[in-house]
């Protein structure tokens, strides 16, 4: 699978958010966003997604445009996991899960044997099968967010984008969601990502991409792009960039804020 | 071994899991029944169990009648006709606030949401001040509902904004409007002949049912409930809200529109011919929640179940309790406000 972003401009009503933006993402990628707030983030996942209707250039899935494709057809290739929050209802961990099958479904069926075993794969993907019976709104927000991923990952998705998905979890658990994610990328899935945090792209993607103001900053291997200069130009603030050698591990890299 | 036997007290758990689930069914589906054959002796004519049974049974097999025929036709022109109004109505009212409780992703929110019951209410006012008749209030009332629930749905239309919560607004401009209208028409209404009469159908009864009425009424309450127990399990991804329903694959602008069109159509007949009844359609789908959880695949059944009994329980009351009949719709406001207090109170997690 090839995701591919050809000078891309969208926005809301006549507004432009973001404009000409180009990227590639194939299968085994994880390709991290960063941006100060406002820098068009989200509303360039919404585009991705078909939630609101490119103003310019074009999106391509293995070379076909998908600005017309239906939405069962864009939710069978693409799996977005929003931040965790509550339904109005109390539904079972199980049925949230099963919810990631509406786009394998005709529009008078229920999920059945089939989407119940795939809906159990992606509980066990998760290493959460032990909440399959629980109330979605009773669990911890870690949980939700575990449930929130095994339900992408029951509409057997090519694409995973998640929309800062661990910026209200706590330490543990969002080091727990990124592992997850880098695993389910080394099972061949292309993963988007955006984060607050350029630890999180130094640690876990492979491709990251700087936004400024609804534009491309710079676009490339964590290692190259997250340096001093990019993050000071990007936020404003002074950090370093410490490299740690780690018994065990390749050279770490981690961001640090300097002291005044 | 262990793991064997722990599958096996799992593979138990569950079966008996499935069998509770299978006897709630049962007692689900036996409930309308039973106080279907509870109801049927009450009333101003009292007919015993047994008079009953020969009576029907006479309609299939030829026994010589041996009864006044007064009974018969209390029972198959008064009686029969105005309990089937009564769990028609009630089915119908459960299950378009169920399904716009999901739409709505709010579990305070009633069928009248989007102004039919103000809209209906309005028809039947403007009938009766034309002094249309039986068939005239009917066919005002319906229609007008349709079109003050047409009118919110093109309103909210032109404005793009979150569609959800434009609708809202818009249905509560409609309602508005039109109880405007009927205060309206009150006020410049005979007050000795239609002012009463528009008052008391405003109240909401049963009384008056014919058996043509409920003929009236099942056609757009089954055209309009057919498509909502179709597509019952899609209900649980559009409570999710607008971006995540439409980025699991669903079309929600089509469902939306659909859930609209049904509830509208179930609500406008409904309160056609039976005037406004208020607090069914907001209480029963909490009640069923409460007993087989809130996965519209269970969930849209039992509403329908648990409201028909419902209605035609308070209905009971409104004919037997004095020895004037007391409007259906302040019954059901009386016990609905408290009963909804005491489900409040009793909710084990959240909204129950």
């Amino acid at each position: 699978m090839r995701l591919e972003l050809k000078e891309v401009a969208s926005g809301y009503g006549h507004r432009t958010l973001i404009r000409r933006i180009s990227l590639v993402v194939t299968d085994g990628e994880v390709l991290c966003l960063l941006g100060p707030n406002g820098s068009g983030k989200t509303t360039l996942f919404k585009t991705i997604l078909g939630l609101i209707r490119l103003q310019g250039g074009q999106i391509l899935l293995d070379g076909e445009d998908i600005s017309r494709w239906p939405r069962a057809r864009l939710a069978r290739v693409m799996g977005y996991i929003p931040q965790a929050h509550n339904p109005p209802f109390p539904y079972r961990v199980l049925d949230v899960v099963l919810m990631g099958r509406t786009a394998h479904l005709g529009p008078t069926a229920a999920p059945g044997r089939e989407d119940m075993a795939v809906a159990r794969r992606a509980i066990n993907t998760l290493n959460i099968s032990h909440l399959e019976d629980r109330i979605y709104t009773e669990i911890s927000g870690g949980e939700r967010q575990l449930v929130l991923i095994a339900r992408a990952l029951a509409q057997e998705p090519r694409l995973l984008i998640m929309d800062e998905a661990t910026s209200a979890l706590d330490f543990g658990n969002q080091l727990l969601v990124l592992s997850h994610i880098k695993r389910l990328a080394q099972m061949g899935l292309a993963i988007i990502m955006a984060s607050h945090f350029p630890d999180h792209a130094l640690l876990y993607a492979s491709k990251v991409m700087l936004l400024k103001k609804g534009q491309v900053y710079s676009l490339g291997r964590p290692e190259e792009m997250v340096t001093e200069e990019n993050l000071k130009s990007l936020y404003g603030v002074d950090v370093k960039i410490i490299r740690a050698e780690l018994p065990g591990c390749n050279e770490t890299r981690v961001c640090v804020p300097v002291c005044r | 071994m262990a793991v064997a036997r722990k599958q096996g007290s799992l593979t138990n758990s569950l079966a008996t899991a499935e069998g509770n689930y299978r006897w709630r069914e049962i007692a689900l589906t036996a409930l309308p029944l039973l106080v279907f054959l509870f109801s049927f002796p009450l009333g101003r004519y009292p007919i015993s169990p047994g008079q009953l049974l020969t009576i029907l049974a006479a309609k299939v097999f030829p026994i010589a009648p041996t009864w006044p025929a007064t009974l018969e036709t209390v029972v198959f022109q008064v009686r029969l006709p105005r309990m089937l109004a009564a769990m028609l109505v009630g089915a119908a009212l459960a299950t378009a606030g169920a399904a716009y409780q999901g739409m709505f992703k709010n579990p305070l929110v009633s069928p009248d949401i989007l102004g039919a019951s103000a809209g209906a209410g309005f028809g039947a006012a403007l009938a009766i001040y034309f002094s249309l008749g039986v068939v005239g209030i009917q066919v005002s009332s319906f229609l007008f509902g349709l079109l003050a629930v047409g009118l919110t749905w093109a309103l909210s239309s032109r404005i793009r904004h979150d569609p959800v919560l434009i609708l809202v607004l818009a249905g509560i401009l409609m309602g508005t409007l039109f109880s405007s209208g009927t205060s309206l028409i009150k006020y410049v209404a005979d007050p000795y002949d239609k002012l009463p009469a528009i008052t008391f159908w405003l109240m909401g009864s049963l009384a008056a049912i014919a058996p043509r009425d409920v003929w009236t009424a099942l056609v757009p309450i089954l055209v309009g409930t057919l498509p909502l127990y179709l597509l019952r399990w899609r209900l649980n991804v559009l409570s999710l809200g607008e971006e995540e329903a439409r980025s699991l694959g669903l079309d929600t602008g089509r469902l939306r529109l659909i859930v609209i069109l049904c509830s509208t159509l179930i609500t406008a007949a409904s309160v056609a011919i039976s005037g406004m009844i208020g607090w069914v359609g907001l209480i029963i789908p909490h009640l069923a929640r409460m007993l087989v959880g809130p996965n519209y695949r269970e969930l849209l059944p039992a509403a329908i179940l648990i409201g028909s009994a419902y209605l035609l329980l308070v209905d009971d009351l409104a004919r037997v309790l004095t020895s004037v009949e007391i409007p259906l719709g302040i019954l059901t406001s009386i016990i609905g406000a408290p009963f909804f207090l005491y489900l409040l109170l009793n909710a084990r997690r959240g909204w129950v």
